[in-house]
């Protein structure tokens, strides 16, 4: 239990975990040199991560990490929101499904079956889902993992109360505004920067990798065209796919060009997957 | 036997007069410009491309490289030539160097109920060494919206009238270029520091100079340069008319601006939309699009801060007024962009928005082409979606 004194006026934080790595609430702990400023304006109340003190809602603001794969979560995430003033949900599996999503487009338990030797025991849903899909959700941040920085911005929107200062355009305007020479033009490096979301400061061009896709679709993603001309630069249908279904498979914009690209295996027609993890 | 230029000399040089400096006067060149105080910045190749970078002699300089350019896609190729320009433009413009893409507009700290501003340090004058004379018509663009229109932006203002502009002509014009069309090149007649023109032949490799401005005259005149002879001004000509006529595309300008604006209904703006990746390259790229969004940020230690960043007509925050974005498609957004450059930048600015370096082809990742989305409406004017059938399959 919290020893804080009933004067305490900061408002409360709570961070939550759903079918995720941590990563994307790690990132919290990331924000090392604003770290003790933060916990200054704000009340950390329920934080697993960092301490296992913690202090009873409702919140002012909770962060929510992870999709919703179980009966059990798909109960919890309403219990957090009821107790929650804002709910921000942090990173890919909370936006979109995240790389667990796969199982949406696979036969029902068939992930499962690979993975645990008696699958009988668990309770899970048949796909992964974002936390829109079950409750109000007041702002998504993006990426896998989050950029701190983006974190950060909307805590102190919260604490000034004023609008987070966050794009919902392409990777494309991050790589112009760094200078960093188009890859996709340049050198027909296959790249989903112009339909993924700007946030990251297009840290894989910069570094000559083509960008995949991990802050899910920008808010005018035209995957359809962008896919065309991967494919006329030689870019195959499965390595497509496999761009596409990575870290937001679930996300609509990159979910129906990867499904259009492979229709058969994809559809949930009884058919094995052939990606490797089943091999 | 050719005649030879005279030896060279310093001496003082007149306001456009035309003279010749060899390989090791553009070094001194560099060098005087660097000493005079100058930031001075050049094409330099760095990842597979020319772009802007800082310069310190000829060797930064991207000796021997050329460029294929084609709708979504550029490749440079290497040569032994010895050539120090013959390219045509990359993705980075020099708008970037007087329009940067975040700007600080001020910053402040709180300190207890009031706010202390401080100020940023001023940046050393910029000098350019081989701009394209596309490039030059593009600040001057750039000058009519942001230095010497009504609302007068004194950061640009300030580092344009400091800069110094040393031009270097178009010998070998990209696929993707059209700036004859839009009477931007390859030559270039003013509006400028120093002009030069790269000239290899017979009588070696060499510089045709003139000087455009006092602070030109003023440098030239102390470089070991050489009088210029008939010879000298005939190559020049041969190398323009060689870059005219290798020019890869063309606009027809000739009533485009009412073409276009009498045909916001055709549906070829749907057509584009289909294709368009809403990416914003275009407008990044360009060199006179200098859409701006003002953002503002607070820190926990009580810094405030506000920034000017490249915003884009493609972004669908752009056209947000409250309540929603005004531009929601991607037709109407491409469309926004293209009527603005080619028809109402006439009727704000008094002046087409498009010099024809030809980036938004060849830096659009689908390579959408300007040039022949014009010529399209051009050839199915007064299509609409209802009549869209007989006509826009026309051309």
């Amino acid at each position: 239990m919290s020893s804080s004194s009933s004067a305490d006026v900061r408002p409360t934080l709570a961070v939550w975990k759903f079918a995720s790595c941590d990563g994307c609430q790690l990132s919290l702990l990331d924000c090392e040199s604003e770290l003790l400023a933060l916990a200054g304006a704000v009340r950390i109340a329920h934080f697993t991560e960092m301490s296992r003190a913690t202090v009873d809602g409702p919140y002012d603001i909770s962060l929510v990490e992870g999709s919703i794969t179980t009966p059990d979560d798909a109960e919890r995430i309403k219990e957090v929101r009821s107790s929650s003033r804002y709910l921000v949900t942090i990173g890919a599996c909370a936006a979109t499904g995240g790389v667990q999503a796969l199982r949406n487009f696979a036969e029902p338990g068939s992930y499962a079956r690979i993975v645990y030797a008696h699958p009988e025991y668990l309770q899970t849903l048949e796909t992964s889902t974002p936390i829109s899909a079950h409750v109000p959700v007041d702002y998504e941040l993006h990426g896998c993992p989050i950029d701190r920085g983006q974190l950060l911005e909307v805590l102190l929107a919260f604490l000034a109360g004023r609008r987070p200062v966050i794009a919902g355009h392409s990777v494309c305007q991050e790589c112009k505004a760094r200078a960093t020479v188009c890859l996709l033009v340049a050198n027909a490096t296959a790249c989903l920067g112009p339909v993924t979301r700007a946030g990251c400061g297009a840290l894989c061009p910069s570094i000559g990798r083509g960008c995949f896709g991990c802050f899910g679709p920008s808010d005018s993603a035209n995957t359809p065209s962008l896919a065309a001309r991967l494919r006329s630069l030689g870019t195959s249908d499965d390595d497509l796919v496999r761009l596409l279904q990575t870290f937001n498979a679930a996300a609509p914009a990159f979910r129906d060009e990867a499904i259009h690209s492979t229709p058969v295996r994809l559809a949930r027609s009884g058919g094995q997957s052939k990606s490797g993890v089943e091999q | 036997m050719a005649k030879s230029n005279n030896p060279s000399v310093s001496s003082k040089v007149q306001l456009g007069e035309v003279v010749v400096l060899r390989l090791d006067g553009l070094d001194s060149l560099v060098a005087r410009l660097t000493a005079l105080g100058f930031e001075t910045k050049g094409p330099v190749v760095r990842d597979g491309a020319v772009v802007p970078g800082p310069i310190t002699g000829v060797a930064d300089l991207p000796v021997g490289v050329h460029d294929e350019q084609a709708p979504g896609s550029y490749r440079l190729t290497r040569g032994d030539d010895g050539r120090l320009f013959d390219w045509a433009v990359g993705p980075g413009s020099w708008k970037a160097e007087f329009f940067p893409p975040s700007q600080e507009v001020w910053r402040a700290v709180k300190v207890g109920d009031s706010m202390q501003f401080t100020e940023s340090a001023p940046l050393a004058p910029l000098a350019i060494v081989g701009a394209r004379p596309c490039e030059t018509a593009a600040l001057d663009v750039l000058d009519r919206v942001l230095k010497d229109g009504a609302h007068r932006d004194p950061v640009y203002a300030d580092r344009r009238e400091g800069a110094f502009v040393a031009v270097v002509e178009c010998a070998t014009p990209a696929s993707t270029c059209f700036c004859s069309s839009m009477g931007t090149g390859p030559g270039i007649e003013g509006g400028f520091d120093l002009a030069l023109t790269e000239i290899d032949d017979a009588r070696g490799h060499r510089f045709v100079v003139r000087a455009g401005s006092d602070a030109g005259v003023e440098v030239l005149s102390v470089l070991a340069h050489e009088e210029a002879l008939d010879e000298d001004l005939e190559a020049r000509g041969r190398v323009l008319d060689q870059a005219a006529a290798r020019m890869g595309r063309q606009l027809q300008t000739e009533g485009l601006a009412s073409l276009l604006a009498r045909n916001v209904e055709h549906p070829r703006w749907a057509d584009v939309a289909e294709r368009c990746l809403s990416c914003a390259n275009c407008t990044l790229v360009c060199p006179t699009c200098f859409c701006s969004d003002v953002r503002d940020t607070s820190d926990l230690d009580g810094t405030l801060e506000r920034r000017r960043v490249w915003s884009s007509c493609f972004d669908l925050e752009h056209s947000y007024l409250h309540g929603g974005a005004v531009r929601t498609s991607a037709s109407s957004r491409y469309r926004q962009w293209m009527t603005h450059k080619l028809s109402t930048w006439w009727d704000q600015f008094d002046t087409s928005g498009c010099v024809g370096c030809g980036r938004c082809i060849a830096w659009c990742p689908v390579g959408i082409d300007i040039t022949e989305e014009a010529a399209f409406i051009a050839a199915s004017d007064g299509a609409t979606p209802a009549n869209a059938v007989s006509k826009a399959s026309a051309p």
